[in-house]
């Protein structure tokens, strides 16, 4: 499906062998536009952690890519219609100014804990959830405001949960790294990396039983799962992909290879960095597409999907991106180098779609105006919902640990410990 | 009504005895029926009947009430059917694959091999392999996608080859199957069951030896049961089975080949109950799973020396049955512990204090504690018998208990 198109030229389809050849042809990418791979910046035993020395191998790295590699997208055809242009340009700025006023809400003292925000790296979200119908399934990792919000989760919703607030999507109870829901199947928010790919293969798994076994012969169910760079070193992950393939699960592994776990480079954790090479070697496509352009992303998104729809199986899709800020906000990011983040903060996704929209005439700047200070009220809106939304109620404890609360056991009395008055009180010895 | 006939033709586990005494069977039917409240019968028509329907219900010729009746009403008594746990846990099983379509198997050798102690024998064959899944070795995947599964709308039951693989498992058990309903506010629900053979064995070693009831304890969100014989087994498998709550059912390798006349009837025991194996007066025994037996040797022991205890087998490890236990205790105020689990933080110890806390007003004595030794199991036939606990120790401690 890759089209002539130059504008995504980056990307790469790496099929699976259909015979019994059991390795695919490895092939150079000479014309990629993946910093990180770059085989200067592969050998730990030349760098050194003081940042003069990284720099310098970074910047030579820079100065020896090719012009192909840049942020600006040269289209011969036009991907995408004015509105579908307008909604994704609506989706990434309601992520991004959706986190930014998380910055500040957890500043002020209004959210607490671990929150890790998504700026930079909303081309991926859009360009992927944006394709997918309510019924079908998304399994995040920490970094999921994001995710839960393309999925159509509202801002208040979200919002209130961030605050801890009764109204919260989880009711208050998940916080920042349990985002769930049930109506617009969002299957969280986890916090151990690698957590949530079980449970979309899971998914995944449960669309093909009623594909098969119940006959629902209209069940085609994608499921989508995400994850960091980090976690493609985890035993879960690989142990996934295997499973799919072999049961040509509808799912699609979604790496959001942002360079850093923490601290840790993704270089200095991984042996082969190239994380789009380990699909084929358990049967499954496996394919790189330049995170930061949300219509590369969505371009492979779109067969990726419309694959598993077809049922012809997984596939792993990496996308290069950056996280403009910390891995949380509790993260200094004092390791990571100034060029380097100049560099993807140069290739922003939302700017670039914003050029792309304006120099093809698909949109006006007044239009695109118009479309932020539509999210600006959105996001007010939602701070005030969740400011004025109650906490969660002392009764609340003890809801919801059990589905069947008759799980707390039989007290000495002889009843059910829920039936215990104290226990819709939340002050039931359970 | 059917009736239980308690424990049939016993197949021995450690001495050459049998628990055979037709007086002790007796008393056990009778008092089995009329203790469980909360074990349901369901008629023809799939309906529940509840407990008034029950105890209104004629006592069937099955129920033996005296020794004269046996005898002459011996063929019509035989209603039911014989079959061994193994074929109990799988009746059970098939009985809610048929009933519900969601109902499916997941784990290492449950489909074509028909599991690693023929728990789900046949199935794939019936069922097809999607339903019956053979999946690779990769428990955490495998449990986590069975957590999936279920948030999505499936019942899947996991079955861990050897409770111990269950260890690799540990992070879905417990961040995902135990939490998840709590941190999406009630939003998903995760009916699985996950089950399979745990205990010590005969020689297996030390790492196919294991007690992981402790270990599984704390994980809040979970129910933990234990059988012990085939009616309490189908029963409880169905009744994991239909529960909205994740739920583990534990087994044991050594009481997979009991034998036991099981009702026709469709039936299901209920999840947070005890069970009285056998009233009393002297002293209260709380035991599950394989100690159960070695009690129930103890005992005959102990009732040929002029003790009578109480045994109640407690089936349900998390949450305990605070209501039989404590009417038990109120009744003999002295405790005996019998346990496989390890000492350390294990059944018995949280056992132990939630008694104190609840009837410490009742209690004569200390409550006892027989656990096995904090050891890794060894290989060795003598070290391992010396690892678990033997009848000879549970008679001890209950003369001692009641000095």
């Amino acid at each position: 499906m890759a089209s002539s198109s130059s504008a995504i030229s980056a990307t790469r389809f790496l099929q699976s062998p259909t015979n019994a050849k059991p390795r695919s042809p490895s092939y150079s990418l000479s014309n990629s536009s993946f910093m990180a791979s770059r085989s200067e910046l592969r050998c730990p035993s030349s760098l050194s952690l003081r940042s003069p020395r990284r720099a310098s191998s970074f910047t030579s790295a820079l100065k020896q890519k090719t012009s192909k590699s840049t942020a600006t997208i040269v289209a011969d055809s036009l991907l995408i219609t004015k509105e579908e242009g307008l909604e994704l340009y609506e989706d990434m700025v309601l992520g991004r100014s959706f986190e930014d006023m998380c910055a500040q809400m957890y500043y002020r003292g209004k959210m607490f804990g671990f929150v890790h925000l998504y700026n930079g790296q909303e081309a991926v979200s859009t360009g992927f959830i944006k394709l997918l119908k309510k019924e079908d399934y998304v399994c995040s990792t920490y970094r999921d405001h994001v995710h839960a919000l393309s999925k159509g989760v509202s801002s208040r919703a979200v919002m209130s949960e961030l605050f801890g607030k009764t109204t919260g999507c989880c009711r208050g109870q998940g916080g920042s790294m349990h985002m769930f829901s049930k109506e617009h199947n969002v299957l969280g928010g986890f916090a151990f990396i690698g957590e949530g790919i079980p449970v979309a293969t899971g998914a995944a798994f449960t669309t093909k039983y009623r594909r098969e076994v119940l006959k629902e012969e209209d069940c085609d169910h994608v499921t989508l799962a995400f994850f960091g760079d980090g976690t493609c070193n985890n035993g879960q992950f690989f142990e996934c992909l295997n499973m799919a393939a072999l049961w040509k699960l509808p799912i699609v592994f979604v790496v959001e290879n942002n360079l850093w776990a923490i601290g840790m480079s993704h270089l200095r954790a991984t042996s082969d960095p190239e994380i789009w090479k380990k699909g084929p070697a358990f049967g499954m496509p496996g394919i790189h597409v330049d995170g930061m352009d949300v219509l590369k992303v969505r371009e492979v998104a779109k067969e990726a999907i419309a694959r598993a729809r077809r049922g012809e199986g997984p596939t792993l899709v990496e996308c290069e991106t950056y996280r403009f800020r910390g891995h949380s906000l509790a993260d200094p990011d004092e390791l990571r180098d100034p060029a380097e983040k100049a560099y993807y903060a140069a290739r922003d996704p939302i700017v670039a779609l914003k050029k792309y929209l304006i120099e093809n005439s698909l949109a006006t700047e007044s239009e695109l105006k118009a479309i932020e200070k539509k999210i600006d009220e959105v996001i007010e809106d939602a701070v005030e919902f969740a400011d004025q939304s109650p906490l969660p109620p002392r009764s609340q404890l003890l809801e919801n640990v059990f589905a069947d609360p008759k799980g707390f056991g039989i007290g000495p009395d002889g009843r059910y410990r829920c039936e215990d008055p104290g226990f819709t009180e939340g002050t039931a010895q359970v | 009504m059917a009736a239980v006939q308690g424990l049939g033709s016993v197949v021995t586990l450690s001495s050459g005895h049998s628990f055979d005494s037709r007086r002790g069977r007796h008393r056990l039917v009778l008092q089995h029926q009329s203790e469980l409240s909360r074990d349901y019968l369901i008629n023809g028509s799939g309906q529940r009947l509840t407990d008034g329907a029950k105890r209104s219900l004629k006592f069937s010729p099955g129920a033996v009430l005296t020794k004269a009746e046996t005898a002459s009403g011996s063929t019509s008594a035989k209603s039911g059917h014989e079959l061994l746990l193994f074929e109990a846990l799988r009746e059970g099983l098939e009985e809610e694959m048929d009933r519900d379509p969601r109902v499916c198997v997941i784990g290492e050798d449950v489909g074509h091999y028909g599991g690693s102690y023929k728990v789900t024998k046949g199935l794939a064959k019936k069922y097809g392999d999607l339903r019956v899944l053979d999946t690779p070795i990769a428990e955490n995947s495998f449990t986590g996608m069975a957590v999936g599964a279920a948030m999505t709308g499936l019942r899947p039951i996991v079955e861990g080859m050897n409770m111990g693989f269950l260890l690799l498992a540990y992070n879905q058990i417990s961040n995902n199957c135990g939490m998840l309903h709590y941190t999406s506010g009630g939003q998903f629900t995760i009916p699985t069951v996950i089950r399979g053979p745990g205990g010590v064995g005969r020689q297996l070693g030390a790492e196919h030896s294991q007690r992981l009831e402790s270990y599984f304890q704390s994980v809040p969100g979970l129910q933990m049961v234990a059988c012990s014989t085939p009616y309490n087994a189908k029963g409880l498998m169905k009744a994991a089975i239909r529960s909205e709550n994740p739920v583990i059912l534990f087994e044991h390798v050594l009481l997979y080949n009991l034998k036991e006349r099981i009702p026709d009837e469709e039936y299901i025991c209920s999840l947070e109950e005890a069970e009285m194996v056998r009233p009393g007066e002297h002293v209260t025994i709380l035991t599950y799973s394989r100690m159960r037996y070695h009690v129930m040797q103890a005992a005959k022991t102990l009732v040929n020396k002029g003790y009578d205890p109480e045994i109640i087998d407690i089936r349900s490890l998390k949450p305990f049955d605070l209501y039989t236990i404590g009417n038990s205790v109120k009744k003999t105020h002295r405790v005996l512990i019998v346990e496989e689990c390890m000492r350390t933080g294990g059944i018995g110890a949280s056992l132990r204090a939630a008694i104190i806390e609840n009837f410490w007003d009742y209690l004569d004595a200390p409550i006892m504690c027989l656990s096995s030794q904090d050891v890794p199991t060894p290989y060795a036939g003598p070290l391992e018998e010396w690892t678990v606990v033997q009848p000879p120790q549970i008679v001890t401690a209950v003369e001692q208990l009641c000095k």
